[in-house]
């Protein structure tokens, strides 16, 4: 196993209270494989990536990285790890400083790593070309670059010391749509080749789509389903992953027309006062009373593993739900 | 109620490095009650047609050098500014991407919405608060009446939106030009503010400009669709022509990228376009796409013709009109 989380939790003391943001996450990744992360904004999944990436402190669980506990090493015993598990940002302007020429960005973690002058120019040169920039990238500026190309010179920066994992958090979300299958391809590519694992976190259910082997759905700090990913898009089972689904635009008229679309009602409650049993509730066109007391735990439901008490493997009594036919 | 038509619209930027072409020759119309989509990628001269229309180009470097915005029998492109201000966010209004930088943040949403109302409609304090109420319930905010006195970061990304749309549509504009008015909200909250947009037209019959780069709000919400490419409209038509038989190779790059659900899966490669959108100095002679386009030959050097080639199908493209590389 790749990476493997245990209930992992990422707390934050806050004004308002205690705001677990990541709460009881379990996750495995193998290597060569693709884990989607979805769910909106403030659900959790960036501070999760961080978590893995150990940019966060982390208040409970574990995380094993090639079946070694990495929760708790400090140091240089860390120090050790990071180059395995490295980063690609969704937003490639102000990820990259802009005052450094793309040699030296890319060049970066291998001079931390402590790699000599001579080997760092000749692995940039290599690492832009896996990304498919031009050798003369090297000596200029970001600006200089367009979105995707710059959106390259992340990830070139993130394969420089050959990670084992890498997040991409929304890595394509700030680029246009045909610079967008450009990146997607090339990620799958760089996978393909060198047999690295993601953890790709998006809000675009039809970019996880494309990527995703495995899927995780996350709604206020916990996962509410998870699964293959062909199986949970076709099949969703929490009536959470059903909305989300709906509610995705489909980029075909005849379907856009034709479908029922589930439009949740209301917002994401506060994280620092979610409420009491399924967090989900509030939402929720299929809610009880017993939801109200009781926090469903995540079992397993047809195909996937669903926390919620209720069984809808078998289809919602709406059941449309289009982004799969 | 007036539909808005564009006429011939050309836009230039003049600048230190000399006269940018950001919209040539850009026609488009609406008609009451009905959904144009404006689609392209960034720097295709969207926004820059949006906001030709509202008359808010940044003047200088913009200017329109040619062509006419016309509601009803007025052109909005040759209105002095001081009439203009009677015209905007009365007969036409817009909704911007941000609603968060859209907002005042140190006014309460409920005056920012009574501004327009006293401004346009000459309703007095009672009753322009009364109607802003109106207005908040209208755009599905529970509790109007106490909301009126919230700060625009007191409310939610979506619920900003809400408090937008309800301020455009204060003086039941006949034409609502909406910029990527879903692009910053999650899915969930787009599906609402896209069901609160088709509900509100179906009520007051206004013609929606709807401009986004996201085929899948394009498939929802359109009648028409115009596909814009660095500052022109290249391909033009009813949304299920455009979507079933695209003409020009853009949208058909276009169509190809984006992942259509139930489709694609994990192994399944997206079309990708080659290159990136080029920059308004470094256009091309003739076709601006044809540096990305497979179908690309001799005589793409010249400006292909917007050319009516189906039933109110309009494309730009030699390739598809059927011309010879030798004809050029």
């Amino acid at each position: 196993m790749l990476l493997e989380a245990r209930g992992l939790g990422v707390h934050f003391a806050t004004p308002r209270g205690l705001l677990r943001a990541v709460n009881g996450v379990s996750l495995e990744i193998e290597a060569g494989e693709t884990l989607g992360l979805v769910g909106e904004s403030g659900c959790g999944k960036s501070t999760l990536g961080r978590a893995i990436m150990r940019l966060v402190p982390i208040a409970e669980g574990e995380l094993l990285l090639e079946n070694q506990y990495i929760t708790r090493l400090e140091g240089t015993a860390l120090k050790q790890v990071r180059p395995k598990v490295q980063m690609v940002f969704q937003d490639p302007v102000s990820s990259l400083n802009p005052r450094r020429r793309v040699g030296s960005l890319v060049g970066q973690p291998l001079s931390v790593a402590g790699w000599s002058r001579r080997d760092i120019a000749d692995r940039v040169a290599e690492l832009l070309a896996q990304v498919s920039l031009p050798k003369d990238a090297m000596d200029r500026y970001p600006h200089e670059f367009s979105g995707g190309q710059r959106q390259r010179i992340g990830i070139a920066r993130a394969l420089a010391l050959s990670p084992k994992l890498v997040i991409c958090d929304e890595p394509v979300s700030a680029l246009d749509v045909s610079v967008r299958a450009q990146v997607v391809n090339l990620l799958k590519d760089i996978q393909d080749r060198l047999g690295v694992g993601y953890l790709f976190i998006s809000h675009d259910l039809s970019v996880v789509e494309n990527v995703a082997d495995r899927l995780m759905v996350m709604y206020l700090g916990r996962v509410v389903e998870q699964g293959r990913a062909a199986d949970v898009l076709a099949r969703p089972a929490h009536p959470y992953t059903h909305a989300l689904l709906s509610a995705a635009p489909v980029a075909n008229p005849a379907l856009a027309r034709s479908r029922q679309r589930v439009v949740l009602q209301g917002e994401l409650p506060s994280p620092v006062n979610p409420p009491s049993g399924c967090t989900f509730r509030t939402r929720c066109p299929y809610a009880e009373a017993r939801c109200a007391a009781e926090a469903p735990a995540l079992r397993p439901v047809g195909d996937q593993h669903v926390a919620c008490h209720f069984d809808f493997s078998e289809g919602f009594a709406d059941a449309t739900t289009g982004v799969s036919a | 109620m007036a539909g808005l038509d564009v006429r011939g619209l050309s836009v230039s930027l003049y600048t230190r490095g000399g006269v940018l072409p950001a919209l040539s020759e850009v026609s488009l119309s609406v008609q009451p009650g009905r959904t144009l989509a404006l689609v392209g990628e960034s720097g295709c001269g969207k926004s820059m047609t949006a906001l030709a229309i509202m008359r808010l180009l940044p003047e200088p470097p913009a200017r329109i050098i040619a062509g006419q915005v016309m509601l009803g029998d007025t052109d909005l492109a040759a209105l002095p500014e001081r009439r203009m201000l009677g015209v905007r966010g009365k007969a036409v209004s817009m909704i911007f991407q941000d609603p968060m930088s859209s907002l005042n943040p140190v006014v309460p949403v409920g005056q920012q919405i009574m501004e327009v109302l006293r401004r346009h409609e000459n309703l007095s304090g009672r009753a322009a608060r009364t109607r802003a109420a109106e207005l908040l319930t209208l755009v599905g905010i529970p509790d109007a009446e106490a909301r009126l006195a919230e700060y625009p970061h007191r409310l939610s990304g979506g619920m900003c939106q809400r408090v937008m749309i309800a301020i455009a549509i204060a003086c039941r504009p006949a034409v609502l030009v909406a910029d990527e008015p879903t692009t910053a909200l999650d899915v969930t909250v787009q599906a609402q503010i896209l069901e609160l947009l088709k509900r509100l037209q179906a009520e007051t019959g206004m013609a929606l400009l709807l401009i986004t780069h996201d085929l899948g709000v394009v498939a929802e919400m359109a009648d028409e669709v115009a596909v814009m490419y660095a500052g022109r409209v290249v391909e033009q038509g009813p949304v299920d022509a455009i979507f079933a038989a695209p003409l020009h190779p853009y949208t058909r790059g276009l169509l190809g990228a984006t992942p259509s659900g139930g489709t694609a899966g994990r192994h399944t490669r997206l079309a990708d376009i080659p290159g990136s959108v080029p920059s308004l100095a470094e256009l091309p002679a003739g076709c601006a796409f044809a540096p990305r386009c497979p179908l690309a030959h001799a005589a793409c050097t010249a400006q292909p013709p917007l050319t009516t080639l189906a039933p109110q199908h309009l494309a730009a493209c030699f390739a598809a009109l059927g011309v010879p590389a030798h004809a050029a």
